[in-house]
């Protein structure tokens, strides 16, 4: 049984298309971040789980029962929004408690219900206060406080840190993940930023354009994206995708990158390809992150390459360095201690077990 | 030597500036001064005139001084001189005007905080088109909706009566109160909206128990302009009702007009004072409310 499943689900406004024939399920107790550029469709598809968008094809299943034609407080879940969307003329224990009072709750179970939620998020003393009153974190908590006293199958949660400054953003991300761990309940969440994202889920599925690109856990996503979108998305600064193509002699295979002399090959022969295709020519991107790129030799198979430094970026723990490499602009991320120096060639080693190699015309994984 | 020069010199443009923002302060009193004065001359003049008898309205000056505070021409305005027919007097319009402009004020408010909710919170196919052809409603000149309007009063059978003229007010109120929500409701985080439809709460729960609540900020400001509109028209209430059923505008009117012998202005001015305290009053109390609903600022959750 899948918590969450979603069918061949379209979605347009008018014209333009949102979402196209997604497909996507969750087990029980994960935690699932969509995560992809604004106007992804990420939100929308939150959206139309909770039952706040219609669907236009397609279905939704909770616990496999269609859900596609249920209301949304019928469906199970409890959703946080950015905005918070606390009920400015309530208090937070109205906040709180107005879910279970419109369905009819008894007065003993509501007072029992929002005395666990509010000593489990630490907002006892904050009951009689109004949103208005309270800082970002707090109204974050009774957002959360919220969500959490409906008891829902599925928490989803709508770019919920987005309005707070980054060190508490920091610091209310690690109270969600902990939440997760304590309360096992399974969670959508939508973000676009690529760190909550990896931090948090257990599985991320990223979109662009209406599409889920790649469904997978963070590990997967950062080490082997199915295309160059994803490579791209993820990571910061994202992977150094070079221009070029395969050259297969005998058993070499190896990457020449374009404009690049014949004498600058990269032998490949230990990647392992997801698909069997025609090598021999075929125009690819070769794909290394930043952190792959190191100064010293640290292993037999690295590659070593000597190329000029254009410019460096000093962000404190660690500095990226931009190289030529034949008109090709390649990142590398140094600590900070290194000295290196600019307009000057130096040694540079690729860590040839970590690299993508990516179609050029689909730009899917190869 | 060059730091004492360049202090010297920063000294003598502060003088400058000193003496240049003093001259500026004075001349913007002064401006406010004769701004305040020109707008309060004619009050003065219609206070000062109310409380004079005939004979020093005669002698005096516009602006003399009343020798004694005498009320006398104001009760002739309220109550008449109870001389029978002929006698008009304000009393009984000016609850003619309370009875139009209170259920007047009260749907048409209501009607439009409805339309602005639903325009702005439960989008359907062709909204923009109702929103635009209300904002439309707006910019008619209601000249020429006169007799159609007289025609369809007429059909439902409340021409020449207070229901028709609520009617009439609440019709023509509409457009302008639903612009008022509409444009409120817009900066409201729709949000707010699908977080109660997921706490289970319906259309009207949510426009009750969530919306109307941080509504008080645009219903002072609808109130008041509903309220000075409704009060102070004079061509609606002239042209659908006569006699009995006038407002109080028409009244002061005929008053002031069909006086027989000699004009008395001082019976005149305090009319119209009493014609136009109820505004001042929504004003005065409502203004206080309008700056406590814009300050609490309890919009944003």
């Amino acid at each position: 049984m899948k918590t969450l499943k979603i069918e061949d689900l379209s979605k347009n406004f008018g014209t333009t298309e949102v979402l196209k024939k997604i497909n996507l399920d969750i087990d029980e107790g994960n935690f699932l971040v969509l995560l992809g550029p604004s106007g992804c469709g990420k939100s929308t598809l939150l959206n139309i789980i909770a039952g706040l968008e219609t669907i236009n094809e397609g279905n939704v299943y909770i616990d496999d029962y269609n859900v596609s034609k249920v209301e949304p407080k019928d469906r199970n879940i409890a959703m946080v929004f950015q905005s918070y969307a606390l009920y400015p003329s309530m208090n937070v224990k109205e906040n709180i408690t107005f879910g279970l009072k419109q369905a009819k709750t008894s007065k003993e179970k509501i007072e029992e219900q929002l005395k666990k939620i509010s000593s489990f998020l630490q907002v006892e003393e904050l009951l009689n206060r109004k949103p208005s009153q309270l800082s970002g974190g707090q109204r974050q908590r009774v957002a959360i406080g919220r969500a959490l006293v409906r008891e829902p199958r599925i928490f989803l949660f709508d770019e919920p840190l987005s309005n707070l400054d980054a060190k508490l953003r920091v610091e209310m991300r690690r109270e969600i993940k902990k939440l997760h761990q304590t309360l096992k309940t399974t969670v959508v969440y939508v973000t676009h930023d690529q760190t909550e994202a990896m931090s948090l889920g257990t599985k991320i599925a990223i979109m662009n354009h209406g599409v889920i690109q790649q469904n997978d856990t963070p590990e997967i996503i950062y080490n082997k994206p199915s295309n160059t979108f994803v490579a791209d998305f993820i990571g910061s600064p994202s992977m150094n995708l070079i221009k070029g193509k395969i050259i297969k002699k005998s058993d070499q295979i190896s990457f020449l990158g374009e404009n690049s002399n014949n004498d600058i090959q990269i032998p490949i022969n230990n990647y392992n390809f997801d698909k069997k295709i025609e090598l021999d020519n075929k125009e690819v991107y070769f794909g290394i992150r930043p952190e792959h790129i190191y100064y010293k030799k640290s292993n037999e198979a690295d590659f070593e390459i000597k190329l000029k430094a254009d410019l460096s970026e000093y962000i404190g723990h660690e500095q990226i360095i931009t190289f030529n490499y034949s008109n090709q602009e390649i990142l590398a991320k140094f600590p900070s201690t290194v000295k290196i120096e600019i307009n000057k060639e130096m040694n540079l080693y690729f860590d040839l077990s970590q690299i993508s190699l990516f179609d050029k015309n689909s730009k899917e994984r190869i | 030597m060059q730091a004492n020069v360049s202090t010297s010199s920063y000294k003598q443009l502060e003088q400058k500036s000193k003496i240049r923002n003093m001259f500026l302060r004075w001349f913007l009193y002064f401006v406010l001064i004769l701004f305040a004065s020109y707008f309060i001359f004619p009050l003065y003049v219609m206070v000062v005139t109310s409380l004079k008898t005939m004979e020093e309205i005669r002698q005096g000056t516009l602006l003399t001084w009343p020798s004694a505070l005498n009320f006398e021409s104001w009760a002739v305005a309220w109550g008449g001189r109870g001389y029978g027919a002929g006698d008009t007097f304000l009393r009984p319009y000016f609850w003619n005007s309370i009875k139009m402009v209170v259920p007047a004020v009260f749907f048409s408010t209501f009607i439009g905080a409805m339309t602005g909710y639903v325009l702005t919170k439960w989008r359907f196919k062709g909204d923009q088109w109702v929103f635009l052809f209300l904002l439309f409603g707006c910019f008619i000149p209601f000249q020429a909706i006169l007799l159609p309007m007289a025609r369809t009063l007429g059909v439902l059978g409340i021409s020449n009566s207070i229901l028709g003229l609520v009617v009439v007010h609440i019709v023509y109120g509409i457009p302008f109160t639903t612009l008022f929500f509409r444009n409120y409701y817009v900066s409201v985080p729709t949000e707010l909206v699908k977080a109660a439809r997921i706490d289970g709460a319906g259309f009207f729960k949510i426009f009750f128990k969530i919306l109307l609540p941080i509504s008080a900020p645009i219903i002072v400001v609808t109130v008041i302009w509903q309220f000075t509109q409704i009060w102070n028209d004079f061509l609606f209430g002239s042209t659908f009702s006569f006699g009995e059923a006038a407002p109080i505008q028409v009244a002061l009117n005929n008053m002031v007009l069909s006086s027989t012998s000699v004009k008395e202005y001082n019976v005149d001015m305090a009319s119209a004072i009493i014609a136009g305290i109820p505004t001042l009053i929504v004003y005065v109390l409502a203004g206080k409310y309008f700056i406590k609903g814009l300050t609490s600022g309890a919009v944003k959750g």
